[in-house]
């Protein structure tokens, strides 16, 4: 079972690239990764793997650096001035900082932690991301095959056409998590998507990035620790620029291997 | 005690009377210039003033149709320039500048607002007008658009760094390069700011006098083509309120009132057209 869903989630990745030797159940992997921000520090030597076809939660206190880890991974520090990092990360056994910044953000998407449709109709979002990428096809096949994935559908088939801020928060996110899957990336980075969101609609998230670990491997940082235990099957626990403790998430919360693991989960800091 | 609280009412009722009164004032000169204009312009406006060219003095009668139409063609050229200059230097301020050339093209371009208007009419004088020795519509056109560029430039960047970061980065997350996402996603949802500022600054040049007066000249009958002086509103204004003619001041206010009325309808046009796009939700 297990191994079938990482063979589905590799299929989608064009798995021909993939250089021999590179483990087959692992998709993302930083090996001694420094970042800076101008002349500070932020991360401090992460070796981390993100297993293929998998959710994997990054949590810690704020300040931490599990946001910053997070945009590493598709390179959106770029935005931020003098932002450096140090070290490797390969996707697939290539190294992501020599690739063409466009292409690997096309593989790799992210869904951020307030809802931010284009103020464009519904339709027009999930289509926007096909019609960059010059995607051959039925537009409107595909806008309506994300919106299922996304579990998004039957709440706005009727009203494609209007603006994507006539919805809810909460079908909001989900719009740009449609929005994200439309163009098929292979991993799928969320940073805080419940945040600015209530419980029911965190649980439809939730559920929707449980059914999508057939087509995607999922990195998610998140303050809310049982969101962590609930959905992820990996935990990594970051604190002040470091990774404390990487692990299934069962290991993670129930037999921590270090102390201040125990104590961040435990509710005694942070 | 209660002489305090006293005064404190006191203090608070005479700065509330102040800033009313000062509102009042503002809206006041607008309408009694709306109000002038309305029952002096509209006395004289008649269709032959919209379709008959000017009359020679002591004839009655005539119109100002070259002149509606010379102001037309003045303003095109001046948007031909200034708008892709003033909207594309926006951009690069906003989107792509850097620290010391954006800061030295900013500051040049506030002090290019500052400019007098007469004195971009000498520009445009000294670089159109003296080699090709004759007045033009293309060097009107050039002053005008000249003008328009501060403010075209100045309300494009701020209308694109009000548009939040989230959304060009939910762009680049797609695999957007950086130009197709200022082009699709943050000018797009800037789209009205950035109208409001270019009809502000065509409205201000509509009414500009001194830079055409050497440059486009102005002239009594048609014009062709762009290489000829050309009649123009506000020059027909200026130099038919100085004559001494009954006649020609009634002209006068009927060109301040047909002037002002194609800016407003110039404005609400480009306004409803805005509109009906989806608006940037304010957050």
């Amino acid at each position: 079972m297990a191994t079938n869903a990482s063979e589905k989630a590799r299929a989608s990745a064009g798995a021909a690239a993939i250089p021999n030797g590179w483990p087959a159940d692992i998709k993302m992997r930083a090996s001694g990764l420094d970042f800076f921000y101008g002349v500070r520090q932020a991360l401090y030597s992460i070796n981390l793997q993100v297993p293929l076809g998998r959710i994997t939660a990054l949590i810690g206190p704020s300040g931490c650096g599990k946001t910053t880890f997070l945009r590493i991974l598709n390179r959106m520090y770029e935005t931020v001035p003098h932002a450096r990092p140090k070290g490797e990360v390969l996707l697939d056994g290539e190294d992501i900082f020599s690739q063409d910044v466009v292409s690997l953000r096309r593989r790799v998407g992210m869904v951020f932690q307030k809802p931010n449709p284009f103020p464009k109709s519904i339709f027009d979002n999930i289509a926007y991301g096909l019609r960059i990428n010059g995607m051959k096809g039925n537009t409107h096949d595909m806008v309506e095959k994300s919106l299922r994935r996304a579990a998004l559908w039957d709440e706005v088939k009727d009203q494609l056409h209007k603006s994507a801020y006539a919805l809810s928060g909460g079908q909001q996110q989900r719009l740009c998590i449609a929005r994200a899957l439309a163009v098929e990336p292979e991993v799928l980075l969320l940073d805080e998507p419940c945040s600015a969101l209530d419980p029911i609609a965190t649980a439809k998230i939730e559920e929707l990035l449980f059914n999508l670990k057939d087509i995607c491997t999922m990195v998610i940082v998140t303050h809310n620790m049982q969101q962590a235990a609930r959905a992820a099957d990996y935990t990594g626990f970051f604190l002040m620029g470091r990774l404390i403790e990487f692990n299934k998430t069962a290991i993670i919360f129930k037999t921590p291997a270090k102390k201040e693991t125990e104590d961040y989960i435990t509710g005694r800091f942070g | 005690m209660t002489f305090k609280s006293h005064w404190r009412k006191v203090v608070n009722l005479v700065m509330l009377g102040l800033t009313g009164v000062c509102a009042l004032v503002t809206v006041s000169v607008l309408f009694f210039i709306l109000g002038y204009l309305l029952w002096y312009g509209g006395k004289s406006l008649s269709w032959d003033f919209f379709t008959k060219l000017p009359v020679p003095v002591g004839e009655s009668g005539g119109g100002m149709a070259n002149a509606i139409v010379g102001s037309g063609k003045l303003l095109l050229m001046a948007s031909l320039i200034g708008i892709p200059i003033g909207l594309l230097g926006g951009v690069y301020l906003a989107e792509f500048g850097g620290q010391t050339f954006s800061f030295i093209v900013r500051y040049t371009t506030d002090l290019l607002n500052g400019v007098p208007s007469i004195v971009i009419g000498i520009f445009a004088y000294t670089i159109i007008v003296i080699p090709m020795k004759h007045f033009s519509a293309f060097a009107g056109g050039l002053a005008l658009g000249v003008m328009m560029i501060p403010i075209a430039v100045r309300t494009t960047e701020e209308s694109l760094r009000a548009v939040p970061n989230v959304l060009r980065e939910g762009a680049f997350a797609l695999g957007t390069s950086k130009w197709k996402t200022v082009a699709t996603v943050v000018m797009p949802a800037a789209m009205r700011g950035i109208v409001t500022g270019v009809m502000l600054t065509l409205a201000r040049v509509a009414g500009e006098t001194a830079p055409l007066l050497f440059t486009a000249f102005g002239n009594r009958f048609w014009s062709s083509g762009w290489n000829q002086p050309i009649a123009s509103l506000p020059v027909m204004i200026y130099t038919y309120a100085i004559a001494p003619y009954e006649d020609w001041h009634r002209q006068a206010w009927a060109a301040g009132l047909v002037l002002l009325a194609l800016v407003l309808l110039a404005n609400v046009a480009a306004r409803f057209v805005v509109s009906r796009g989806i608006a940037l939700r304010k957050a």
